[in-house]
């Protein structure tokens, strides 16, 4: 028996819909999904743009099947993760040796930063319920409950790469035999903290953002949550209908350049698809579409440019970036991508990169900017690149 | 695998005070007792490190200074509350500001992978790097991903910790939580209270582990295992067992279990459980008088357990029949999160 990592199904929600028709939906009408703050409670409202989940926590509580006052982190996952798993539709899952990886940046902190305010008026004020989810782990442990997931629970958090690295870590598990199944991705909710943090940084655009386009700005702030179910070869032969593909190849590197900022010639990310790349056992040629991590700052497009410049040396396929309909979704964008790369093996799918105008002038090709149907798509690279440097591919290819 | 170096951030100062003359526990809250740093990082660099950060890369630098590994084929951390300091002045600011003129410098370093991330930029390195932040399996989560990497045969040596931090603002929340003795203890002994909570600890905790053996190790660790939940004392003595079983190892040949009693009476219970059945008639010893409670505090355990075997000498004047070569570490945090650590004198 192979020991092949199959993927068995899919999950997601984000502000371009709540499953996955109303996400394909969306990605072919071109509908993005930033606007005026509705939800967040912030003092930037009207003057940052930002990609909700539309719907309020009451909404999300009863799709979930969670209570209201959980974090909003806890009840995206729970959502995306229950799709998932109904989409695997995996025959005799309880007897399975599973695992639950999830990855997020901020935990329960949508919550926590209202619990501070009272705190900070007294050490006795503010509602512990409101802190006591606080911890990254805290999300994933409810919904590994809420899944009836107990074999292997985890949460990483690398930054933005850390949903990309829940699944190769839930790869590893499957192809070394120590679990047959894993629900693998991350969820973020928006919160002012990072609202606030991205905002320090002055990297954040305050018209909708133009990934890879010489006049970029910035990158929107988005919240969602996705996940892929991943099989081992011997559950993949009992699933009621075929995978959608395989994760072929995947690679972490780290830039070791600067906390927040990726080095000019993109090391990190030229390593991370470069070794995602061999370990698939595919040429650049052989890649039918990219996946960026493109946020729309300066710095990363530049960065994550110049190393596929490098790396595809002149033969370039198709690419773009979703976060031009989803925001950058911080810990969650790894497995909103992921879940969009497994689609468009599935569907023979290229997305557009939204709101694309001019060339960037150090770079030799351009991003897709119409949807494709029916392209023949076979191997699918994506990326996830975050800060402290950390940089991962991953590597989708048709059974 | 191997553990080659480990170094540990705690509130004993060294192993060596340990055997000679712990550090007790006297209020709700045991601190580090920190190094000079200066000594191991750029003085550039700790100018702008929080303490955690401090903490942490200083106990990864002093445990590849001592396996004499510059460059680590993975760097993986593990940490439940991540980088509290920097959350807490981001946070107070925000809300005291209401979101205006804010600075960056304390939201940059809050962000959870902050030390596997400097620890990679101190050193230039440029392969695989992790941060598992799962609560009280942080410290496993980062192992077993270790583990994994190292079975996968393409890396020869990597570096994987525990760290986690106090700050007055987290002991202030977690006490209102309980999770602290409110009464008095005599100084040092926390554990014949009989009464509800256990003291606050925190740690940074470094190993370089390698897959094949150097001739210079503290010890072999022959393995490990993780269980969530445990639904009665049956499925604890069961998960044990089945451990032991699968090591291919009999209760007789442990010398000693290190183990997690924390004061608390509810979660010392289940230890006084598996010394009545599976584990009993073997020498044990706790550890969180000397570390406190905290989600990895499992990383400090290891660190003891490395230490013992390597030096052959046993803390707090116990006796066991010979020279330990065989240690066992069973650990829970809050009675979710459980742990079994194996290991092997070279």
């Amino acid at each position: 028996m192979s020991n092949r990592v199959y993927i068995a199904g899919a999950g997601i929600i984000s502000a371009i819909g709540n499953n996955i028709t109303e996400n394909l939906a969306a990605l072919e009408s071109g509908q993005a999904g930033m606007g005026e703050m509705k939800y967040l409670l912030s003092a930037h409202r009207g003057k940052i743009p930002v990609a909700e989940v539309k719907m309020d926590n009451a909404g999300l509580a009863a799709l979930s099947g969670l209570p209201s006052h959980y974090s909003r982190t806890a009840l995206l996952s729970a959502i995306a993760a229950k799709e998932a798993l109904t989409n695997a539709a995996i025959p005799d899952f309880s007897t399975l040796r599973s695992g639950f990886i999830s990855a997020n940046t901020v935990g329960g902190m949508d919550k926590t930063e209202n619990f501070f305010a009272d705190f900070l008026a007294g050490p006795d004020k503010g509602r512990l319920r409101n802190v006591v989810h606080h911890e990254c782990g805290a999300a994933t442990e409810i919904v590994a409950d809420l899944l009836g997931i107990k074999h292997h629970i985890s949460t990483i958090s690398t930054a933005c790469s850390s949903s990309a690295n829940a699944i190769f870590f839930g790869a590893r598990l499957i192809r070394q035999g120590v679990l047959d199944v894993v629900v693998a991705g991350g969820t973020d909710a928006l919160t002012k903290f990072t609202l606030n943090g991205f905002n320090t940084l002055m990297i954040l655009d305050n018209r909708y953002c133009q990934p890879f386009d010489e006049n970029r700005r910035g990158l929107n702030l988005g919240e969602g949550a996705g996940y892929i179910v991943m099989a081992s070869e011997r559950v993949a032969q009992t699933l009621p209908s075929a995978p959608y593909c395989t994760l072929s190849g995947y690679c972490n590197a780290n830039d070791a350049y600067h906390q927040t900022a990726s080095s000019p010639d993109g090391t990190g990310s030229y390593l991370a698809m470069k070794g995602a790349l061999e370990k698939s056992g595919l040429s650049t040629g052989e890649i039918d579409y990219i996946n960026l991590h493109g946020t729309g700052t300066q710095n990363n497009d530049i960065a994550e440019g110049t190393a596929i410049k490098l790396l595809f040396e002149g033969k370039y396929p198709p690419m773009s970036s979703t976060k031009s309909f989803t925001g950058h979704t911080l810990g969650a964008s790894g497995g909103i991508e992921a879940v969009y790369s497994v689609l468009s093996i599935r569907h023979g799918l290229i997305y557009p990169n939204l709101r694309f105008e001019t060339p960037m002038k150090e770079l030799p090709f351009t991003p897709e900017t119409t949807f494709k149907k029916d392209a023949a798509i076979c191997n699918v690279l994506s990326n996830s690149f975050g800060f402290g440097g950390n940089c991962s591919s991953l590597v989708f290819s048709k059974v | 695998m191997y553990i080659r170096a480990a170094a540990g951030i705690s509130p004993q100062s060294s192993f060596e005070q340990i055997l000679a003359d712990p550090v007790p526990v006297t209020g709700s809250r045991l601190q580090c007792m920190e190094p000079d740093y200066a000594k191991l990082i750029d003085p550039k660099m700790i100018r702008r490190m929080s303490r955690i950060i401090k903490m942490g890369v200083a106990a990864a630098i002093q445990c590849l200074e001592e396996a004499g590994e510059r460059m680590p084929d993975a760097i993986i951390a593990g940490t439940a509350y991540g980088c509290l300091g920097d959350t807490e002045v981001f946070l107070q600011k925000m809300v005291e500001n209401d979101e205006q003129l804010l600075t960056p410098t304390a939201f940059i370093q809050s962000t959870h992978n902050t030390v596997a991330a400097q620890i990679a930029l101190l050193l230039k390195c440029h392969s695989y790097n992790n941060t598992f932040v799962h609560r009280g399996f942080s410290f496993e989560n980062a192992m077993t991903d270790a583990l994994s990497l190292l079975k996968d045969g393409q890396m020869k040596t990597v570096l994987a910790g525990g760290i986690d931090e106090i700050t007055d603002t987290s002991h202030t929340i977690l006490k209102r939580f309980g999770l602290y003795k409110k009464e008095p203890f005599p100084a040092g002994n926390i554990f014949q209270t009989g009464s509800k909570g256990t003291i606050a600890g925190e740690g940074a905790s470094f190993f370089v582990l390698q897959s094949e053996a150097s001739g210079n190790d503290y010890a072999q660790l022959t393995g490990m295992d993780t269980f969530y939940k445990p639904a009665s004392g049956e499925e604890i003595r069961q998960h044990i067992s089945a451990f032991l079983e699968r090591q291919n190892i009999n209760r007789e040949d442990i010398d000693l279990v290190i183990s997690g009693e924390n004061g608390d009476m509810k979660n010392d219970a289940v230890y006084d459980m598996v010394y009545q059945t599976v584990l009993s008639g073997i020498a044990h010893i706790p550890f969180k008088h000397l570390s406190g409670e905290y989600p990895t505090a499992s990383a400090f355990a290891l660190w003891l357990a490395a230490n013992i075997l390597k030096a052959g000498k046993l803390p707090g004047g116990i006796q066991t029949k010979k020279t330990p070569v065989t240690v066992l570490i069973y650990n829970h945090y809050q009675h979710i999160y459980h742990s079994l650590y194996l290991l092997a004198a070279c």
